[in-house]
Formats: C-alpha cells, sequence, structure tokens
C-alpha cells in the first residue's frame, strides 16, 4: 500500500466497471474488514453493561424456553441418545448465528450511510464485516454448548472435527440471503420490515426445536430447499456425534440452495453497489 | 509530465422525480410507478402520439460533459457556487458515485477528504479512531502504526489518545480526523471545504500541510468559498457553473471571474435545491440602499431594504402569506431573522406576482464578511418555498462605527454602539 508501488497504476473510472479489478481491490480492502468487525464488537462492549454476556445469556434464555416448550408442553420427541435440551440447543445455536447475520448484514449498509456517501471502498466489506462479528458471537456461544454438554454428561465424538467446515456452511447460508437484504434495503427500506418476519416464521420451518427425522418422507425433498435444515443438520452431527444422523441427501440440496443463494446475493450486490451513494 | 486526472466527457445524471418527496422510496411507490409506466407504454402503442416517458421525472445533469487534465504535482482549485457540480465532480472522481457518461482515469492512489472524520466513531478512543479512520481512507493497518506518533503530534491530542472522542472538544476533533488524512501516502488528494471548521491557528496549520503535499510532486485537488485560502494554495482553478466548465486559468483571474458571477442578478426561480409545497414561489431577492440603488454590498449599521418577489399559485391567492428572511455567516450560523410574523405584518397573497419589502432601517450590526441569505416563504403558514443560501452578499466595515476599521470577525461578529470610560486614579 505504498504510493509509489501503484503510482503508474491508471484506474479508469467509468459506467461499469471491471470484476477483476473488483477482486483486487476488495482484498486491498481486507484491513478494513477487520476494523468494522472490530469496531462493532468494540462499541458493542462499551455501550452494553454485561457485554459479551449477551452472546451467552441470548441463546441460554431461548433454550430453557424452547426445551420447556417443545418437550414438557408440546411433547416432541429427541432423537437417539441426545437429551432433549441438547438437541435444542444444537439447533438453536446454528439458527441463532443465522437470524442475527441475516438482519445485521441486511441492516449493515444502511446504518454505515455516512461512510458509504463520503468515501469509495468496495461495499462488499459492509456487510461481511457484519457478519464476521455475528462469527465471533458464534464462537462465544460454543461455549455454552459446551457447558451443557457437561451438565447432561455428553461426550461428542470425532464428528467434532468438521466444526470449521460447519461454520464455513453456516456463513455461506447467510450471506447470500444478507447480501441480497442488504442492497434491497438501500433503494427500498421496507426489507427492514421484511427481516424480523423471515426470521420469525423460520425458526419453525426450520428443525431447531424438533428433528428433522419428524418430517414425513414425502415432504422431505421439498423440506430440505431451506437451506437452514441441511446446515442445523450437519450441525447436530457434528456435535451430536454418534447421537444423531442426518438425510445426507437433503444436505447436498440445503448446500445447493445456499449456493445458489449466495450466487445471485453476490451479482445483485454487485450489481446495485455502484448506485448505493445515489440510492441511500 | 504525466497527466495525474484526466476526465473526458465526464457526466452525472440525475433523475427528478417531482411526485414523492420521501427521503427513500419503498416498495409500493415502485409497483405503483411500474404500473403507471405500463398503462403508458400502452397508451402511447394505442394512441402513438405521446412522448416515450412518462413525464413525470426529470432529468438533471449535475455535471456534463467536462473535460479536464490536470497534471502531475498541480494543485487546482475548483470554483463555484452552491449546485455548479464542485461536490458531484469530487464525488466521481473518489468514485463515491459512477459517472453517468464519460471516463476519467487516475494516475496513482487517490484519496479524497469530503467530510472531516467519516467514519469516527463517538464511543471509540482517539487511539482507536485514528485506526478506525486510517482503515476507512484506505490505509493498511503497518502504514497506520508506522505514521501513528506523526498523526498524533500534529493534531496534538497527546494527552486525549484514551478518552472517547464524544469527550473531544470540536477543535480536537477536527485536528484529529485531518491529521489522520493529511498523512495518507497518496498521490493524489481531493480536500472539500474541510478548512471551514477549526480555529484560525489550525487552518493555516492545515494550509501548510496540504502545500508540502503538493511540493512533494503529488497532485491536489481543492474546493473551498474561503477565496483567500484558495488564492495562497492554489496555481490553476477552474470555475464550474451549472455542471459546466465555464473557464480555467490561473487562480487570480478565475476567482475575479468567479466573484463577478455574484454582482449579477441571480434568477431564484431556477434554483433547484428547494423545499415546499410549492404554492409560491420566491423569484428574486435584491439589496437596495437608502437611494435605491441595488448592489451586493451593504454597509454594516447603515439603512437598506431587501426586496422580494415572489409569484404564486392562483389557488393561493386571499391566503395569508408570511416571509421569513435569515441571514447566516459564512459557517452557516443564523445570526439575524427579519420575519413578518415578529413584526405583525398581515400580508395576503393578492396576486399572482408580488414585491415585499424589508427594511433595515438601523441596518445589520455585523461585522464586516461575506453573509448568506436563507429566504422561505410560507402559505396559511405552512412552508410554500425555502431556498437555503438564496443570496450571497457581503456586509462592508461602517464609516460610522470604528470609523471604517475592518474588523476582526475571530472577536465577535455582532456590533452595538457602545461607550468605554477610564475611572479616575
Amino acid at each position: 500500500m505504498n504510493p509509489s508501488d501503484a503510482s503508474d497504476r491508471v484506474l479508469v473510472i467509468e459506467a461499469g466497471g471491471s470484476p477483476r479489478q473488483y477482486a483486487r481491490e476488495a482484498w486491498r480492502y481486507r484491513d478494513l474488514l477487520f476494523i468494522l468487525s472490530w469496531r462493532d464488537i468494540k462499541v458493542r462492549f462499551k455501550q452494553t453493561a454485561i457485554g459479551a454476556s449477551w452472546a451467552l445469556l441470548r441463546p441460554l434464555l431461548t433454550l430453557i424456553i424452547l426445551t420447556l416448550v417443545f418437550s414438557r408442553i408440546a411433547r416432541l420427541p429427541s432423537v437417539g441418545t441426545a437429551p432433549y435440551a441438547l438437541l435444542v440447543l444444537s439447533g438453536l445455536l446454528p439458527w441463532q448465528f443465522f437470524a442475527a447475520g441475516l438482519s445485521d448484514a441486511a441492516n449493515s449498509v444502511v446504518e454505515n450511510e455516512k461512510i458509504v456517501t463520503k468515501i469509495y471502498f468496495p461495499r462488499l466489506v459492509i456487510p461481511v464485516s457484519a457478519l464476521a462479528v455475528c462469527v465471533v458471537d458464534f464462537a462465544i456461544s460454543l461455549l455454552i454448548l459446551a457447558g451443557i454438554f457437561a451438565f447432561y454428561r455428553y461426550l461428542p465424538d470425532w464428528h467434532l472435527l468438521a466444526l470449521p467446515v460447519v461454520l464455513a456452511f453456516a456463513v455461506l447460508v447467510s450471506l447470500g440471503p444478507g447480501l441480497m437484504l442488504a442492497a434491497l434495503n438501500v433503494k427500498y427500506r421496507d426489507f427492514r420490515y421484511v427481516v424480523p418476519f423471515l426470521v420469525q416464521v423460520g425458526i419453525y420451518a426450520s428443525p431447531v426445536a424438533y428433528s428433522t427425522s419428524l418430517v414425513p418422507e414425502r415432504w422431505r425433498t421439498f423440506y430440505y430447499l431451506n437451506p437452514m435444515a441441511g446446515l442445523i443438520d450437519t450441525f447436530r452431527w457434528t456435535v451430536l456425534g454418534h447421537g444423531f444422523t442426518p438425510w445426507w441427501p437433503g444436505v447436498g440440496l440445503s448446500l445447493g440452495v445456499a449456493l445458489a443463494l449466495l450466487i445471485s446475493g453476490l451479482l445483485y450486490f454487485r450489481a446495485t453497489e455502484r448506485s448505493f451513494a445515489d440510492n441511500i | 509530465m504525466a497527466f495525474a486526472i484526466k476526465m473526458e466527457g465526464l457526466g452525472k445524471r440525475y433523475r427528478l422525480a417531482h411526485k414523492h418527496k420521501a427521503r427513500y422510496r419503498s416498495l409500493r411507490d415502485s409497483i405503483v410507478e411500474g404500473a403507471l409506466d405500463i398503462g403508458y407504454a400502452t397508451k402511447r402503442l394505442l394512441t402513438r402520439k405521446i412522448p416515450s416517458t412518462r413525464p413525470a421525472d426529470e432529468d438533471f445533469w449535475a455535471l456534463k460533459d467536462v473535460d479536464l487534465q490536470i497534471e502531475q504535482g498541480e494543485r487546482l482549485a475548483i470554483i463555484g457556487r452552491n449546485g455548479a457540480g464542485k461536490s458531484t465532480m469530487l464525488k466521481l472522481l473518489s468514485r463515491v458515485v459512477e459517472p453517468t457518461s464519460g471516463r476519467a482515469a487516475l494516475r496513482g492512489r487517490l484519496a479524497s477528504l469530503l467530510e472531516v472524520g467519516t467514519g469516527f466513531h463517538p464511543e471509540l478512543t482517539g487511539r482507536e479512531n485514528i485506526y478506525l479512520n486510517g482503515a476507512i481512507l484506505g490505509m493498511g493497518r503497518q502504514e497506520i502504526d508506522r505514521k501513528f506518533d506523526e498523526i498524533v503530534s500534529f493534531a496534538d491530542v497527546e494527552k486525549f489518545l484514551d478518552t472517547p472522542v464524544k469527550r473531544f472538544s470540536s477543535g480536537m476533533y477536527t485536528r484529529l480526523a485531518f491529521s489522520v488524512a493529511a498523512h495518507l501516502e497518496t498521490d493524489i488528494l481531493i480536500v472539500d471545504e474541510v478548512l471551514a471548521v477549526g480555529d484560525a491557528a489550525f487552518q493555516r496549520k492545515c494550509l501548510g500541510k496540504m502545500g508540502d503535499i503538493s511540493e512533494q510532486g503529488r497532485t491536489l485537488l481543492f474546493v473551498s468559498h474561503n477565496m483567500a485560502a484558495v488564492q495562497t494554495l492554489c496555481n490553476r482553478a477552474v470555475l464550474l457553473s451549472g455542471g459546466k466548465i465555464v473557464a480555467t486559468g490561473d487562480t487570480h483571474h478565475i476567482i475575479e471571474a468567479y466573484t463577478k458571477s455574484w454582482r449579477q442578478n441571480i434568477d431564484l426561480g431556477e434554483r433547484r435545491d428547494r423545499s415546499g409545497t410549492r404554492r409560491a414561489r420566491l423569484q428574486s431577492i435584491a439589496l437596495e440602499d437608502s437611494n435605491g440603488d441595488r448592489s451586493l454590498r451593504v454597509g454594516s449599521m447603515q439603512a437598506f431594504e431587501f426586496v422580494v418577489t415572489v409569484s404564486a399559485e392562483p389557488d393561493a391567492i386571499g391566503k395569508k402569506a408570511d416571509l421569513i428572511l435569515i441571514v447566516c455567516d459564512r459557517r452557516d450560523n443564523r445570526m439575524v431573522p427579519l420575519y413578518t410574523e415578529w413584526t405583525q405584518s398581515d400580508f395576503r397573497i393578492t396576486a399572482e406576482q408580488q414585491t415585499f419589502r424589508c427594511r433595515v432601517a438601523a441596518g445589520l450590526p455585523l461585522v464586516a464578511d461575506t453573509y448568506w441569505l436563507t429566504a422561505a416563504v410560507l402559505i396559511g403558514g405552512v412552508n410554500a418555498d425555502k431556498l437555503e443560501r438564496a443570496l450571497e452578499f457581503e456586509v462592508t466595515p461602517s464609516q460610522d462605527f470604528a470609523a471604517g476599521l475592518v474588523l476582526n470577525p475571530a472577536y465577535g461578529q455582532v456590533l452595538v454602539e457602545h461607550v468605554w470610560e477610564q475611572a479616575r486614579a
């Protein structure tokens, strides 16, 4: 990033712009990505009294409520050898990552309006950094998982090694719709109201408080079109170990849908980002 | 020597929509308009008479067909009235917005200061904000590490590095923000009106820093309303008006041309940056001295009149009309309000074209400087038309007060007659 490196390079500004140039610039702005995430984390710690504890408290309280409602009142069964609370928790953590990631990414560009209208940088940095913050929260909430596993004396097995892969899957699932909504939000603020609705309905449409084995076989293919179904299954398989086996073709289908969403999200974001400063 | 910036036919078009005044579009608006477009297209197919697009939207070229080459190491000033396209040009070059037509080629790394302290977060400390702001401006972490001490000492905020910037005074805040940007290693630096803030000493320091930048062979693009700063800093200037370049040349001549353009009467009816219901419209505002001569200069504390012409929609006739003129200083501080409600003038609109006069018998008690007038007309108590910076005029030193001395506005801006006496020892 020394001026002499670049002092002979000529940059051409015109309507349009090439994707290769974009990729190079996005890479050049990687420091900004880290700093924006770091800013959001830091500010949250400074503004809230219990800072990091929120990342723990939120899933913990939801877990207690969901376990009570679904196992005690609705009497939904668990699967295999895992206690019901662990089943719920292993659905809840990826779900909360997705919900937070989606809404933070969706609002990110609008919230950074002041920067967007004054300075150029690849706008992709903004939603990605919002998502990165959620990854940190997710890592913290894994601590609860460890604690509750210890409480139930439940031991995960080698499947746990797949955790980084699942994390990548989770980012993949959230990023596509997040980018799409972030871009739409700039032009149509209506989407601010769409996201909470999606999150609210989605928790029932996704296998958070129940196992996918409860889904009737003839609906199964359709059900896995929801990428969260595949993600939650994979996460369960990873942390519950031998206690849970997903329907792998379904997981593949979910992965495909997530990829398709990511590609369309990226394309839409790229197509609209050049006019962000005009529309915001 | 090679060029630093080359613009060819550069243009930016904005769509002005007459219908919705909402700050952002809602999906419903788009759906409704889409449906209208379809209806319009169908009608056009059937009748083949009406033009191809619905007349609801109006194109507005904020910048049009600009050709300009800036050499490396040049210090170029961009001058023009508000709305002339200066900011648009800077935004295009700094890639915040994309051009509608034409192209611009930039050689080397470019940094722009369109606003001081972009992205500063009030909760974060000075130290943290240096890293944050630096990264937003495009500096790498190592580059900031390397420059950190220099940035801090230039801004003179060593003692407050670990204090959240929300506790900074505005002066400290500005100094820190400018300092980060000034230490960017760039080939081209774009600066927009950032000197409007900060105290005189710091302004001098900033000008010095910008001078250094150009001496190192880097290119500087500078926008300011402060002609003195433009004069000292830049060796070439461009005058923009209505989105086009009207003149280029050495700074002195361009400033002269610009000042002259102010003397001409401006047709306010053409201005686009207005708000209100438009049931009435400000057409012109003039300054008339006690001899009935019109100019854009008035002596401090000398009687004069503002003459305002207003046009009104037919349905506004008979309605109560109020006018408000606010004299603002160059930093947009509202100094003197002149309001028909306060003088309890009960005006009604009686014709489609009307003239109102506001007599300021005691004159403006303001130190000699440039001032702006913000004007608004209200129909039935509702804002019908409002123009910020409707008129720029100069208050000149008064012969009666301080014997015509040029007073420094830094000591205060409001003048009152006063007498000093020394008590006997």
